[in-house]
């Protein structure tokens, strides 16, 4: 099924793509068909600065489960910069 | 047949890609693959699934070539830019999938272009798998002429909720303005689309007496011809190659 969910939101970083370290501003998570994983759906989350170009992307194609796992450890990560009072 | 050609030859195409007058009279990309044997030949609009105009459909497009079919195949998200198919479609996907009158309308065109060449007998079917099986059904339901249509496991072709701006009216819709036999080829194993869902498209093109055939494969899912992914399940995409090629040559032969 071409599910078309598709979410996206701003982000401030950076990511390494294939032509080195680029500003990202963008993110996007979708749950659909892959390119390379070998699967019908997966998610799909893209970093992108889309006025650099389309190849200015890092990709991620990750199964539901790892998409979980990956949503824990964030927010674990998150909780865990919170308490040291870096943030 | 595959791999039923006279070793004697004539056998091979010449493909590449170029660019002809889409919808809207946007000049966009398309791969043209010529059978090397003497035409005229049967024509057909290929149409690409949803992670892009990929070199998966250069290569479907030659093997149609290959057996007697003059190939046009679209590139559909043409105007979202240029870069390798995954950054393309990943853009695309962005914004929510190319809109169905934009795909209709490019394969519209794409059909007055095989017409006009004077290689193309005359007749033309359209074909694609996955998005491009649902957008093959939409285009040989919205635009006339159409001789044969294809549909390899397309999704979302009965109202499911998935409607939305860019796809306001599923195919299943426009069932009685279907003026084309229809080849759908699916695996039992999807789950989008179901056996069930197959069985009311069933239904309802028989509701309308419409000519179809489908051929539903037990052990195999979404996309099960695509060779380069962990979907694909040898025997029964080599028996539905051979389901299209029997389906073409009966309908758009001269």
């Amino acid at each position: 099924m071409c599910t078309y969910i598709c979410n996206t939101t701003s982000v401030t970083g950076a990511g390494k793509g294939a032509d080195g370290w680029f500003r990202v501003t963008e993110a996007t998570v979708a749950f659909d068909h892959p390119t390379f994983a070998s699967a019908d759906h997966a998610l799909l989350i893209d970093f992108t600065r889309t006025e650099d170009g389309l190849s200015s992307r890092v990709a991620l194609e990750l199964d539901i489960e790892s998409g979980r796992a990956l949503l824990q450890t964030l927010g674990e990560t998150i909780r865990a910069a919170e308490l040291s009072g870096v943030v | 047949m595959w791999n039923s050609f006279s070793t004697a030859g004539p056998s091979g195409v010449t493909a590449e890609l170029t660019t002809y007058t889409g919808g809207g009279g946007d000049t966009i990309h398309a791969y043209i693959a010529r059978p090397v044997t003497a035409g005229p030949h049967p024509g057909l609009v290929v149409i690409h699934h949803l992670p892009g105009w990929d070199e998966f459909y250069q290569e479907f497009s030659e093997r149609l070539a290959k057996h007697g079919y003059l190939v046009v195949a679209p590139d559909l998200y043409c105007r979202a830019g240029h870069g390798t198919p995954d950054d393309v479609a990943a853009k695309v996907r962005t914004e929510g999938g190319v809109h169905d009158d934009s795909a209709v309308a490019d394969c519209e065109a794409a059909r007055a272009w095989l017409l006009s060449d004077p290689g193309c007998n005359g007749k033309v079917g359209v074909i694609g798998s996955c998005s491009g099986g649902r957008h093959a059904l939409l285009v040989a339901s919205r635009v006339p002429g159409f001789d044969a249509v294809a549909d390899l496991w397309g999704g979302s072709v009965i109202s499911d909720g998935q409607e939305n701006p860019a796809r306001p009216v599923a195919p299943i819709e426009y069932t009685a303005q279907l003026d084309a036999p229809l080849l759908g080829i699916f695996g039992n194993d999807d789950k989008h689309p179901t056996p069930e869902q197959v069985d009311l498209h069933e239904a309802e093109l028989q509701k309308h007496g419409k000519t179809y055939d489908f051929h539903r494969y037990d052990g195999a899912g979404h996309g099960f011809i695509y060779y380069h992914t962990g979907l694909y399940r040898p025997e029964q995409a080599m028996d539905a190659w051979s389901k299209v090629l029997s389906f073409f040559g009966k309908h758009l032969s001269s």
